[in-house]
């Protein structure tokens, strides 16, 4: 019982934690830079689950105050996320910019190619 | 707990794929799923702009990219052993800090004792808006909100700038790199 107990207490932060190493491995692990990108998305929606999560209330509502509501869930991670969110499109906007950039100069994404690519000149 | 099961096998799916178009969909179909489980965390507006930034700018975006690079993965070149070693450590250290977290969805956690009771009180009379998530945002965290209008603002800007003059070169696999 103890067991299952901590499962549900804490079943949130374990997925949070698998996408976040999930996505730790492909940033290292694949030359890629799509797919690297794709990666740190990966980490950041864990981060997003790690500041929502904490936040609810169970039999809680939304933080929209009414007549006869509540408990209402914290309002804070919430505004902190939306920010999280934006800036998080913006800086993957860049980066495929940069990947495009990287595939018209050396006609390739790969970076064990570019790296190769490199020794030769 | 089910739709969190799923995104997690999603995951499996995208570290696994190579093909990087089904890899940019499956993203898509997991930030859609992350946008359901913001939902039943009481976070409305967060799974708005999860849906549509997430799911929809940010493939758009991927999809872009891929039409102007290519679809196709290349095997790796060497093991992946020392990155599954380091994430799994890095995991078990993250796994082993978690039962010091207080447990799901209690009311009286640490972070429901300090700044939001005075939001969820007070906004209603300082901001005549309902939408706590709102008041907090364009108002008490209003210089927040700005800075981070600033960052996209540049983004756009670098954007623009990496992608100008793009044009007058021919795209085309293995051309001569291009001295700057």
């Amino acid at each position: 019982m103890a067991i299952l107990e901590q499962t549900v207490a804490h079943y949130n932060h374990w997925v949070m934690i698998f996408l976040m190493i999930s996505g730790l491995y492909i940033v290292v692990a694949r030359g890629n830079m799509v797919k690297k990108l794709v990666g740190l998305g990966l980490f950041q929606t864990s981060v997003y689950l790690l500041y929502i999560s904490p936040g609810k209330i169970l039999g809680g509502t939304p933080p929209i105050l009414g007549e006869g509501l509540g408990p209402y869930s914290n309002p804070l991670p919430h505004v902190l996320i939306l920010t999280a969110i934006v800036v998080g499109v913006a800086t993957l906007a860049l980066g495929l910019a940069l990947v495009v950039r990287i595939n018209e100069s050396f006609g390739t994404i790969e970076e064990d190619e570019i790296f190769a690519e490199e020794d030769d000149t | 707990m089910v739709l969190l099961t799923l995104m997690a096998a999603i995951t499996v799916g995208v570290v696994r794929l190579r093909n990087l178009f089904a890899v940019v969909v499956l993203g898509g179909i997991y930030s859609f799923l992350m946008a359901s489980v913001m939902i039943v965390l009481d976070a409305v507006d967060v799974a708005m702009t999860e849906a549509s930034v997430g799911a929809g700018v940010s493939t758009v975006l991927m999809l872009g990219t891929l039409y102007l690079t290519k679809t196709e993965e290349t095997r790796p070149a060497h093991t992946p052993l020392l990155p599954l070693v380091v994430a799994g450590i890095t995991g078990i250290a993250l796994v082993y800090g978690s039962f010091a977290l207080p447990p799901f969805g209690v009311a009286d956690a640490p972070i429901h004792m300090h700044v939001a009771p005075y939001y969820l009180e007070n906004s209603l009379r300082d901001t005549l808006v309902p939408n706590v998530v709102t008041s907090v945002l364009a108002s008490y965290r209003g210089y927040d909100t700005l800075g981070e209008t600033a960052v996209i603002f540049t983004a756009g800007i670098a954007v623009l700038m990496l992608l100008k003059g793009r044009r007058d070169v021919k795209p085309g696999p293995k051309r001569k790199r291009v001295r700057r």
